[in-house]
């Protein structure tokens, strides 16, 4: 087992290692133990404070975890609705960006700058605000849809665009020596190809849409995951008076982590069964770090 | 844009906090996030749970809910942060978004880590190079090369996110800002566009310089 920073273990190291591993589980006991004491010290181990939400027994579970659960269906719905949208869009500003005369080239190109360049609260609060200012209502679920859209479609575009940049030149000569047009190249061979290159960043970045629509509990009046955990620990605060934040957060963090660890295994998944040759997955590689990692 | 005219002062105020709290959060994230990326590749197994759990819980929760737990749940293991001009939240804020950050770039040196060649270090441990001459002569510069692209786009991110530290309630930055001239009577349209612009004023500069950055420090293969 060489890799680029060791050899393969000889006696002496074989010995380093293990000490080093038992000093370091110690540590790591000390520190776990440390914080459970603090815990319990703080009150915070109470039954009745994880058992909203963790014990089915417990007498709030059903009530809590329907409040929890509506809330997170707002927040899918929203990521589904935002992936759809951010889709049709980023695909068409992609289009639009390789295959217009260079005046138009631009242009997207400054929109798709200007987009890329703005935080995604900024995009969410502006549709928020604005749009009810100039005199456009909707219900809150399509502010929060159109504010991530706005931030997530460019940055959609440039990964089409990338999937669509690895495809060999060959590919797209073919298909003009055959006859197809511009337009038809486009749909015919060469968007077909890019997404299929490019799914594994495209699941990346939904993993960041479903972490962002949490975003939306800066809207009022809308009940994603997050501002549903806060009216459930308000609840428990002032009516039953139990103390529940950390619990409540918790909860809220894990189920995260598990949809979206969930997501990042499928795009695993989905790049090494299509990672046949080196290039698509050089490609597929590097795209996401570069443009959905960054995405936070 | 006549709230951004009109309030510039305020404006400026804002955009200098963004920027400090930017600071604050990149030198925490950078030095946490190497730290991680050496236990990830270290031989001690309990280093390498350590780098992976914080490198999923971190990578796969939303930023909010780790400012909240930030916030609200490390006080109850007993730690205290102190406040800065009366804001409680400006040191939590900073620390969790450092943590989420250290994350990312924890991930980002390890893809450059990976990408040097086995064959290097092969080449230069049978010429007899030591671990530390390895490591400082041959692996380290290939790797800090290949990293420059994807630890300047987290960088990048890590400005943009600071918006959501100043949503959550961190006063003197510039989401702040336009709270303050909500209440000053600014349309939204007009106070979020100077936002907007002062926003672009940092990244888009900083995007330009990575792809500056990134062109003289290209590793071709």
């Amino acid at each position: 087992m060489t890799s680029v920073l060791y050899d393969a273990p000889g006696p002496r190291t074989r010995r380093n290692t293990a000490i080093g591993t038992t000093v370091a589980l110690v540590l790591l006991a000390g520190v776990v133990a440390l914080a459970v004491v603090q815990l319990g010290a703080n009150g915070q181990l109470d039954g009745e404070k994880w058992g909203p939400f963790f014990n089915p027994g417990n007498r709030y579970f059903t009530a809590t975890w329907r409040a929890l659960g509506v809330g997170l269906g707002n927040t899918l719905v929203a990521a589904a609705l935002t992936l759809v949208l951010a889709l049709a869009i980023g695909t068409a500003l992609a289009v639009l960006r390789i295959s217009s005369t260079p005046v138009y080239r631009w242009l997207v190109v400054g929109v798709i700058e200007l987009l890329r360049g703005l935080p995604v609260v900024i995009t969410i609060f502006l549709a928020a605000r604005v749009l009810p200012e100039i005199g456009v209502t909707l219900p809150p679920l399509w502010y929060l849809v159109i504010g991530l859209t706005l931030y997530n479609c460019v940055i959609i575009a440039e990964i089409v665009r990338a999937g669509v940049a690895a495809l060999p030149q060959g590919q797209s000569e073919a298909a003009s020596a055959v006859g197809l047009t511009r337009f038809q190249v486009l749909r015919i061979i060469l968007l077909p190809q890019a997404f299929r290159i490019m799914l594994p960043a495209l699941i990346s970045q939904l993993v960041v849409i479903v972490k962002d629509t949490s975003l939306g509990f800066i809207i009022f009046g809308f009940s994603e995951f997050v501002r549903t955990a806060n009216t459930v620990i308000q609840f428990f605060g002032g009516q039953e008076e139990i103390n529940l934040p950390l619990q409540a957060y918790t909860a809220v963090a894990l189920v995260f982590i598990l949809i979206n660890y969930g997501l990042g295994k499928l795009a695993e998944y989905v790049q090494r069964r299509s990672g046949r040759a080196s290039r698509s997955a050089a490609v597929a590689v590097r795209a996401p770090v570069r443009v959905g990692t960054g995405g936070g | 844009m006549d709230a951004l005219i009109a309030e510039f002062p305020r404006f400026l105020g804002g955009f200098f906090g963004t920027l400090r709290i930017c600071l604050f959060a990149a030198t925490g994230a950078l030095l946490v996030g190497t730290a991680l990326a050496g236990a990830r590749v270290s031989p001690v197994p309990p280093l390498r749970w350590v780098g992976t759990s914080w490198v999923t819980v971190f990578r796969n929760s939303p930023l909010i809910v780790v400012l909240f737990m930030f916030a609200f749940g490390l006080p109850q293991v007993g730690v205290t942060f102190p406040t800065l001009n009366g804001n409680a939240f400006f040191w939590p804020g900073v620390a969790a978004l450092s943590a989420y950050t250290a994350a990312f770039v924890c991930e980002a040196v390890r893809s450059g880590i990976n990408s040097v060649p086995p064959g290097q270090a092969e080449a230069a441990r049978a010429v007899g190079l030591t671990f530390g001459q390895t490591l400082g002569t041959v692996v380290l510069p290939q790797a800090l090369r290949t990293v420059v692209p994807p630890l300047g786009s987290v960088i990048i991110a890590m400005i943009k996110n600071s918006a959501i530290v100043g949503a959550f309630g961190v006063t003197g930055e510039l989401f702040s800002v336009d709270a303050g001239n909500t209440a000053l009577g600014y349309s939204a349209l007009s106070s979020l566009t100077g936002v907007a612009i002062a926003y672009l004023v940092i990244t888009i500069p900083a995007g330009l310089a990575l792809g500056v950055l990134e062109r003289k420090t290209e590793v071709k293969r």
